[in-house]
């Protein structure tokens, strides 16, 4: 184990960091319907998705082969970048979540390393042909693909259903959105657990330590399974209340209308090879199952709020990973802890500040807002 | 810069197939479940709200075909999901 360096190990542990943050971020993907509707008690659900995401971790065997898709210029990223990259991610991602949005894990991680890449290694190490490719038309296409087939869905629903006993109904779709909510999981496993696993074994095959064109040795298949599978359980309630009630009232049949077609859009694209954003799917697919019910209301401020962040995501995260890999390019092991503990100092301050209005899983559903300041909710609520 | 329309085309017009397709059908499932509970709650089968209710036994009949159905989809989702089985 000699090849591995004060870098790699930090970057190895930054990734696992980032991994767990992916966890958290992403629970309410699969699972923020069924807790608003009441399908699953919020304990279970982030249980089943935390125990479905370390399965999707271990049957993952395609790893990715490279780290960004051809986004970056693999050949110039050095460890030290890696490591910029996943700290602006990190960092993106706590504080959407701080304030509740759900933003894109996946974007966070590009636009990490795209800044990374970029101070370290010029603008010609990003190649902008594949930005567009891969991250901007997906980021358009696939949540309006999701959300017009969640409208269908959740208005054929409706109608079939019409004039049938409500309380049959209602419990014929909640259990129907276990099943719909737990493939989410499956797949958010098999395809997020894997980019992290990719990391870390593209840095060790850099440093030495594995022979080239190795796969991930079983640590690392299992840490990094664990860590999003220990994110996931803890649950990002602030963000699973805004999508499971943000953004609209979801009842059981528009949850597994969202659910049904958050799934298939995500196992068409991945099977015909398309990237895209978890999160972006589902927020699609909540917004048009809202749509589809008839009178339902869909509060636009959120859904513009959580489209803002879409755009800001990339280059924000992009902003901390150029600014971390200029500290770490110039100051070495020493700008490379001190870029850590800058880092982690940050993160525990956001944490902190998330500590004074706290979303768990007993107040998840009691209201749609999530707010960061102390101020009486009934307030807050009035100025939204 | 490459885009692939056709892909892209695939993935929205079976995406919105199978998720309309799937959720109509698990629809018309519960549809038959609530006919069956309405027909049990009256006993004849036959309730005043629901006239063309016909026998329970048709109901569940309705429910367990579509539930089977919409169960073969997720078991073909999960054979997608899962790389050792292709």
């Amino acid at each position: 184990m000699d090849h591995i360096t004060f870098l790699v190990a930090v970057v190895i542990v930054t990734a696992l960091a980032f991994d767990f943050t992916n966890g958290f971020h992403d629970t309410a993907n699969a699972m923020a319907t069924s807790i608003a509707t009441g399908a699953l008690a919020p304990r279970t659900a982030v249980l089943i998705s935390g125990v479905l995401n370390v399965a999707g971790a271990f049957l993952s065997t395609e790893v990715a082969k490279t780290i960004s898709g051809g986004i970056v210029d693999d050949t110039l990223v050095s460890p030290g970048m890696i490591f910029a990259g996943l700290v602006g991610a990190i960092l993106w991602n706590l504080l959407t979540w701080l304030v509740g949005l759900p933003s894109s894990s996946s974007h966070a991680l590009f636009g990490g390393l795209i800044g990374a890449v970029w101070v370290g290694a010029g603008s010609g190490g990003v190649n902008f042909d594949k930005v567009v490719e891969k991250v901007l038309v997906p980021a358009v296409v696939s949540p309006v693909v999701a959300g017009v087939a969640a409208l269908l869905a959740t208005y054929l629903a409706y109608r079939l259903t019409d004039r049938a006993r409500k309380d049959s109904v209602t419990k014929g779709f909640r259990i129907g959105q276990i099943a719909s909510a737990s493939l989410v999981s499956l797949a958010h496993g098999t395809n997020d657990a894997q980019k992290t696993m990719g990391v870390i074994t593209l840095t060790l095959i850099s440093a030495g330590a594995l022979g080239h064109d190795a796969g991930p040795p079983l640590w690392v298949i299992a840490s990094a399974g664990l860590a999003i599978g220990l994110g996931t359980y803890l649950g990002g309630w602030r963000i699973i209340r805004t999508m499971g009630k943000g953004l609209t009232e979801i009842q059981s049949p528009q949850g597994f209308a969202a659910e049904t077609a958050s799934t298939t859009v995500i196992l068409t694209s991945a099977h015909l090879g398309f990237a895209l954003s978890t999160t972006q799917v589902a927020s699609g697919s909540i917004l048009g199952a809202g749509l589809g019910r008839r009178l339902a209301e869909v509060r636009w401020g959120v859904a513009g709020r959580m489209a803002v962040a879409w755009l800001v995501t990339l280059p924000a995260a992009a902003l901390v990973g150029g600014l971390a890999a200029s500290v770490v390019q110039s100051g070495g092991d020493l700008g490379t802890a001190v870029v850590a503990l800058v880092g982690a100092a940050l993160a525990a301050g956001i944490v902190a500040v998330s500590r004074r209005n706290p979303v768990h899983a007993h107040n998840v559903n009691d209201a749609h807002k999530v707010t960061v300041r102390t101020e009486p909710p009934a307030k807050v609520g009035a100025a939204a | 810069m490459h885009l692939d329309w056709t892909a892209l085309g695939q993935v929205t017009a079976v995406s919105i197939g199978v998720t309309v397709a799937v959720v109509v059908v698990f629809a018309l499932g519960v549809l038959g479940l609530a006919r069956l509970e309405a027909a049990r709650e009256h006993g004849d089968g036959t309730s005043a709200r629901e006239p063309r209710g016909g026998a329970p036994a048709l109901a569940l009949t309705q429910a367990a075909l579509c539930f089977l159905a919409c169960a073969a989809v997720v078991a073909y989702g999960i054979y997608l999901i899962v790389p050792q089985f292709h």
